[in-house]
């Protein structure tokens, strides 16, 4: 036989050994440092893409579209403060430091967040006069360094979040970069200039439930119990964190599943550690239920929200609102590919550029440098914002009235049917077309 | 003075008219008795007055205080004057754990010994322990000058940044990144003024300076080892 005529085998991709796997490595054994980026999970996780609502039909009428009123509003904190959150929607922002993001764009979230009616939230490093100006409704993250935290500041919020945890990294802390410590950062966090700020992974002056009830006494006699006090966690034991959550003495639990973003952190991480943010709320919601405190202490649920769809799901499922991170980032323009030449440049492209802890964003948003600053100007970025809110609440209005409700907060798990087994098992929500779901009935 | 009778008339009536004082003084001197180990006693004051609290305390007496004079006539819970800002916290007795853990400035004096994490992450206040100190104290301190007449415990100053440590007895050991210094002319005069207004008779001399190799100040994966 003519050699030449003998057919070959094609070349083969190994699925374990990917080519970005194989990459990580020759990086890893280059550089001797694990890769750190910021953002969520970018593997893919059951999500609420794998539900779906089952409309209304001759079992249930749906309203009109247009015509009849589907109400969006949502109070949070009506368990201990005297004057809690009233937001008009049901989507708030979620905690980014200024450090991680510049200036204008906090700003910029400040602007939408209040032309749309909710709150927006501090980060590590306290609050600067840009955001507090800015958003009628602002929380103060009270974190593990209490960098930039003063009573001061505290007095001036509208709530207090006390993060335990973020779903990007539930256990972990956070490291700010040197390259992006300038003067105004490291005055307002108490280190020199340009030195790797770490982010503490647990508080320095409590340790467990016990400790975190006198903890929430100390915050609430400091501001005469007026404001709600929410707890953050990372989605890793919902159901029991959850119930220590209320049982120290919590308004508003936040619920942060893997999806959900961070400044900076390792890769391996933010893909390995936590739960998807399906699999977080259920349980969540159980806890509450069993407690007797579902809707008495409200649950705010953070993690891979981008569309109407995601919010409406989510309040299905028995949250009372939602916390949108990196889909505000980009309503503001991150990752906007007319900066596509310039993510090239720095062996990125749209959509994928996930080095915020560099300081280098062309689009201005996680930097500290002047010139990248001034590319985004807060008052459209902020416009662009609060559209981006209004499209969500439109959506989630849609899909409720289609499901016959006249209050998005009426939206429930018999609104929804899964896709997947997994989702259907995480969701609780029977699989499409069954009344079954994995574990219902003991099988 | 005005008297205070923490067990009748409740926490928050304590705290809410002691927190009153900032808008206008009324009384710039307030004793309460029968603290019996509350938690938040004298926490959030923001005015220039000067509170005695007859008794020991729970966690977190006088957290963030401003301005505020703070003396405990007992021992205090953990957290004592945490994050506290500005102002002045005595305590005569021994403090628990967290003692003026993240407070940016004040000065706290502890007459008895602290517990450990005393000054953590610590932003620019002032600690004087007459006595002892645990273990991890002053973890990530940040600014701010700790001086203790007696010994401290395993891993002080651990992952420490600007904050400067003075001990005149034994260090069980040294924390990451956490080394002996030089005591100049300028650290002397530091001490003097603090053991003066801590009203400590131990003499400058006595004491060794601890402060941070800054080795540890920007990732370098070889000095992983470290953590």
């Amino acid at each position: 036989m003519d050699n030449n005529n003998i057919p070959r085998t094609l070349p083969l991709q190994s699925a374990t050994f990917s080519n970005p796997i194989n990459a990580e490595i020759r990086r890893a054994a280059a550089t001797g440092i694990y890769d750190i980026r910021g953002g969520g999970a970018k593997r893919r996780v059951p999500h609420f893409d794998d539900l779906l609502f089952l409309g209304a039909s001759v079992s249930r009428y749906p309203l009109e579209g247009y015509r009849e009123k589907c109400d969006t509003k949502v109070v949070l904190g009506t368990r201990f403060a005297k004057k809690p959150i009233v937001l008009d929607i049901p989507i708030t922002i979620a905690g980014m430091s200024f450090g991680a993001l510049s200036g204008p764009a906090k700003e910029a979230l400040g602007r939408g967040a209040s032309a749309a009616g909710t709150s927006t939230t501090t980060g590590d490093g306290g609050m600067t006069a840009e955001e507090r100006t800015h958003s009628t409704q602002l929380v103060y993250q009270y974190l593990p360094s209490r960098y930039g935290m003063n009573p001061d500041d505290l007095r001036k919020a509208d709530a207090i979040e006390i993060v335990v945890g973020q779903g990007a990294k539930p256990g972990g802390g956070g490291m700010l970069l040197g390259q992006k410590i300038s003067d105004r950062v490291a005055e307002m966090r108490t280190l020199p200039k340009g030195i790797d700020q770490r982010s503490s992974c647990r508080h320095p002056d409590w340790t467990g439930p016990d400790d975190l009830e006198i903890k929430i006494l100390e915050l609430r006699e400091i501001t005469d119990w007026q404001v709600p006090i929410y707890i953050k966690i990372g989605g890793t034991r919902p159901y029991y964190d959850t119930a220590l959550a209320v049982k120290a003495g919590a308004d508003v639990v936040v619920l942060d599943g893997m999806q959900g973003g961070t400044a900076a952190t390792q890769d391996v991480f933010i893909e390995h550690v936590g739960l998807p943010t399906l699999a977080c709320i259920r349980p969540a919601v159980q806890a509450l239920q069993d407690l007797g405190m579902h809707r008495e202490v409200q649950l705010v649920i953070s993690g891979g929200i981008r569309t109407g769809a995601d919010v409406a799901k989510a309040l299905a499922l028995g949250a009372d609102a939602v916390s949108i991170g990196t889909a505000a980032m980009v309503a503001i323009g991150d990752n906007d590919p007319k900066w596509e030449e310039e993510y090239q440049k720095l062996g990125s492209t749209t959509g994928a550029y996930d080095d915020w802890h560099e300081g280098l964003d062309p689009a201005g948003i996680t930097t500290q440098t002047t010139e990248l600053q001034s590319r985004i100007d807060p008052i459209d970025a902020g416009r662009r914002l609060r559209n981006y809110l209004k499209v969500l609440t439109l959506e989630a209005q849609t899909i409720a009235r289609a499901c016959g409700h006249n209050n998005l907060h009426n939206l429930e798990p018999e609104d929804l049917c899964a896709l997947t087994m997994e989702a259907a098992a995480m969701a609780k929500i029977p699989l499409a077309g069954t009344d079954w779901y994995p574990g219902k009935g003991g099988c | 003075m005005q008297t205070y009778n923490l067990e009748a008339d409740g926490l928050r009536g304590l705290n809410s008219t002691l927190q009153a004082q900032s808008s206008a003084v009324t009384e710039d001197n307030w004793e309460v008795v029968n603290p019996k180990g509350s938690h938040a006693i004298a926490c959030g004051l923001n005015a220039p007055i000067n509170v005695t609290v007859n008794g020991s305390t729970g966690y977190y007496c006088a957290g963030m205080n401003q301005l505020a004079s703070v003396h405990v006539k007992g021992s205090v819970g953990p957290g004592v004057a945490e994050n506290m800002m500005s102002g002045k916290v005595i305590v005569e007795g021994d403090a628990s754990q967290y003692a003026g853990a993240t407070a940016h400035g004040g000065l706290l004096v502890i007459k008895g010994n602290a517990s450990s994490r005393c000054g953590i992450s610590m932003k620019g206040v002032d600690i004087v322990v007459h006595g002892n100190i645990g273990h991890m104290s002053a973890f990530m301190a940040q600014a701010g000058n700790l001086v203790v007449c007696g010994d401290a415990g395993d891993a002080l100053g651990d992952s420490l940044y600007e904050a400067q440590l003075f001990v005149r007895g034994s260090v069980k050991s040294l924390g990451a990144d956490c080394i002996e210094k030089d005591v100049r002319p300028e650290h002397i005069e530091i001490l003097k003024d603090l053991l003066a207004r801590a009203e400590c008779d131990a003499k400058p001399e006595e004491f060794k300076r601890y402060g941070s190799a800054r080795q540890l100040y920007n990732f370098d994966v070889d000095n992983a080892q470290a953590y």
